[in-house]
């Protein structure tokens, strides 16, 4: 479980982000949603430590993140598996030799189990005879799903995505999609996706915080989110015709087990 | 106000620089790996820049003994002193500094831009949230390989220029073999050539650490990349010609 508590952060005397509060359940999919520019990104960069918060506080597990000493705070990150928006694998390395790299770091284990680790990590998102590829030679659903093996190699506590399904087709952006939620249930990691795809929102969003210019304006699951009362949240969703549509054929997706709450969440 | 803030941004610049030196310098996550990428580095740095080390030091080598040659051309002048100038000429100034100046527009380039790329494509963000020191790995290698092999290229450049310019000399008719050969002996200064090397391991850091500076802290996109780059090489040579006026003041002066 991650706490957030009224953490503020600001560049060059600019707010981006302002008393955000809130928590992320662990073995949940936990959603950050707004407009490009709207802080999210500063937001989740803030959560792992890329960026040192100015106010508040962030809490992995009750351990105080924003006030550990330096390497304190490593010994969480080693704890963190992290997916970038481009999947930032490194260039010059081997898909293989992506997903060994945090097991060459911090293992203990030998050249063979480094090796076979990698392999099922590969074969858990469906990759495979691609491990002596280079990044540059694969599509962008294999890069971000080798950025995924990458992030559970080390068997995290905590996962972040970044826009995982930038750039890629709406088929593959569901696979992708079904894999983070496959593997949060699997791992019963807390995973935080950072996205502004209303179609991630519907299949796994089972909590979602909205931010608007920087602060949080709305929080919920995906089945409160076609009836919220939160004007800026259905400026943001029903931005297009189709969403318009389904929210005035609302009663269709009651038919759809999909948005309907589960029993554990009644 | 202008001074006033270019001021300012040069003490934020060169504080940073050296915050960044000390991440480089902490204690490295597992040795092993980090010998591992120093022997690389010391390929693609040091290795891979014989080529264009052999094509400056060769023609270094030959101007040197041609504009000799004509500057001392006089029955009242030793031929020897062809030799002797082509020797003190390339081991005092241009095997070092020529070479570094050189290196710092190919090897300060590359840095500067593979490690920018890294960083605007957030593979150093990467690195960080695997709770690596980015900046240790990165950085440090470049620079300890740097220190190793630019002597040697040094070195290096010192023979194939003097041989550069045997040729251009002797071939040319502008010397005999034997003068040359008894100009590069005469007044032989061992400390000339330690100078050198001092100088040397002063410029491979510089070009190294300068360029993974504006490397590592580049940030947009490709254009932003590409000013990275420029700044690392027109920075690092500025303070290459800094340092080869300082350490000659100190060491020869």
């Amino acid at each position: 479980m991650i706490e957030v508590v009224n953490i503020s952060k600001s560049f060059s005397g600019k707010q981006v982000i302002q008393n955000i509060s809130t928590v992320f359940e662990k073995g949940k999919t936990n959603l950050i949603i707004g407009q490009s520019g709207s802080g999210k990104t500063v937001l989740l960069k803030s959560l792992v430590g890329l960026h040192e918060i100015d106010e508040g506080e962030i809490k992995f597990d009750g351990r105080n993140y924003s006030k550990l000493k330096f390497r304190d705070k490593k010994n969480i990150r080693k704890e963190i598996g992290m997916v970038f928006q481009g999947g930032a694998l490194f260039d010059s390395a081997t898909i293989l030799e992506n997903v060994m790299y945090p097991l060459d770091m911090f293992s203990a284990m030998n050249r063979k189990e480094k090796i076979e680790r990698a392999r099922f990590c590969l074969n858990r998102v469906n990759l495979s005879n691609v491990e002596q590829l280079y990044p540059a030679e694969v599509s962008g659903g294999m890069q971000k799903r080798t950025a995924i093996a990458r992030a559970i190699v080390l068997n995290p506590k905590y996962l972040f995505f970044d826009e995982p399904n930038s750039g890629l087709d709406p088929q593959t952006a569901l696979v992708i999609d079904k894999l983070i939620k496959e593997i949060t249930e699997e791992y019963g990691t807390t995973t935080v996706i950072n996205t502004h795809d209303m179609n991630s929102v519907m299949e796994i969003g089972e909590k979602i915080i909205f931010i608007y210019q920087g602060e949080k304006a709305w929080e919920g699951t995906k089945h409160d989110i076609i009836n919220n009362d939160c004007q800026e949240l259905n400026d943001f969703i029903f931005a297009s015709e189709l969403f318009k549509k389904v929210k005035k054929n609302f009663s269709i997706l009651s038919d759809d087990k999909r948005f309907m709450p589960d029993e554990k969440d009644k | 106000m202008y001074i006033t803030n270019s001021g300012m941004n040069l003490f934020f610049e060169v504080g940073r620089y050296f915050n960044l030196l000390a991440k480089a310098f902490s204690k490295p996550e597992k040795f092993w790996i980090y010998i591992k990428l120093v022997f690389k580095e010391i390929d693609e740095l040091g290795i891979q820049s014989l080529g264009i080390i052999t094509v400056i030091s060769i023609f270094m080598g030959a101007t040197v003994v041609i504009q000799a040659a004509l500057s001392t051309d006089s029955p009242l002048i030793p031929k020897y002193l062809i030799g002797f100038t082509a020797r003190q000429s390339v081991v005092l100034e241009f095997a070092s500094t020529l070479m570094c100046l050189i290196l710092a527009g190919k090897v300060g380039s590359r840095i500067a831009s593979e490690i920018g790329t890294m960083r605007i494509t957030e593979q150093i963000d990467a690195l960080e949230i695997m709770g690596v020191n980015s900046a240790a790995y990165l950085i440090m290698p470049k620079i300890i390989a740097a220190m190793f092999i630019f002597p040697f290229l040094t070195v290096l450049a010192i023979f194939i220029a003097l041989a550069g310019g045997y040729a251009a000399g002797v071939f040319g008719n502008l010397v005999t073999s034997a003068d040359y050969i008894y100009g590069l002996q005469i007044q032989f200064r061992t400390f000339d050539i330690i100078y050198t090397l001092i100088k040397v391991e002063f410029f491979a850091f510089t070009i190294t650490s300068v360029s993974s500076y504006y490397g590592y802290y580049a940030y947009g996109g490709a254009l932003e990349v590409g000013r990275a780059s420029t700044k690392a090489v027109v920075n690092s040579s500025i303070i290459i010609l800094v340092l080869d006026y300082l350490l000659t003041q100190l060491l020869l002066a």
